[in-house]
């Protein structure tokens, strides 16, 4: 199976979070840990209820976490 | 290896150790006499109904001692509910297990077209119900190991 085309910062995101962990992300947005593993592998695409949910947590917009294709923003 | 990977794999080795050992232990009772007889039916009735709720249960006993070792071992909690990723490989996997036991079915009804036993008709169906178990197993641990 090929890598989904959305991907996404939320390692790096959660790096800068206080160093949150998987697990303490998930918990926030009412997911299990493999579903944060699977999004910051490129393996899964997000709901679009879930992607907004992330974003709350993050405080940030959608685009500022996930981009489609190539990321070209660093 | 995350605790849906290895739930994965204990359904499959489950579901292929509950299958065989149910078959040894049903195969030497077949009713002698013609193959066409009430007895065979019953035969065949009571190995479906029987291997059901045997398979139920003891994925039952199965699935709690694996939630026992995996909270021994790896001192983690399972999750207690299935989120929308679970959802979506929950949903593949029925789809594929379906899919396989469909043509199970279809070639089941077939081999009564073509005048074969009743017998071979029950063997295809079981074996097929066994495979979609397989197959269902599998495209899980397909997709929490690659993704969706």
């Amino acid at each position: 199976m090929g890598k989904n085309l959305v991907g996404n910062h939320i390692r790096k995101l959660r790096f800068n979070h206080d160093e949150m962990t998987q697990q303490q992300l998930a918990d926030k947005v009412g997911v299990t840990r493999q579903t944060i593993v699977a999004l910051e592998k490129g393996n899964y695409s997000p709901s679009l209820e879930l992607a907004f949910r992330i974003a709350h947590t993050f405080n940030l917009p959608l685009e500022e976490i996930f981009y489609y294709g190539e990321n070209t923003k660093q | 290896m995350t605790y849906q990977e290895k739930k994965s794999i204990v359904s499959l080795i489950s579901a292929i150790l509950i299958f065989v050992s149910y078959c040894l232990y049903m195969y030497p009772r077949f009713p002698g006499g013609g193959l066409e007889s009430i007895e065979a039916f019953r035969y065949w009735g009571s190995f479906v109904l029987f291997l059901t709720l045997f398979s139920i249960i003891a994925h039952i006993i199965i699935t709690i001692i694996f939630n026992i070792v995996f909270r021994l071992t790896t001192k983690e909690k399972e999750p207690t509910f299935a989120d929308e990723l679970d959802r979506l490989i929950e949903l593949k996997a029925h789809r594929n297990s379906f899919f396989v036991f469909l043509i199970g079915f279809l070639i089941a009804m077939g081999s009564l077209v073509i005048l074969q036993p009743s017998h071979m008709m029950f063997i295809i169906l079981i074996t097929s119900g066994f495979i979609s178990d397989v197959i269902g197993s599998v495209t899980k641990l397909y997709h929490y190991r690659r993704g969706v």
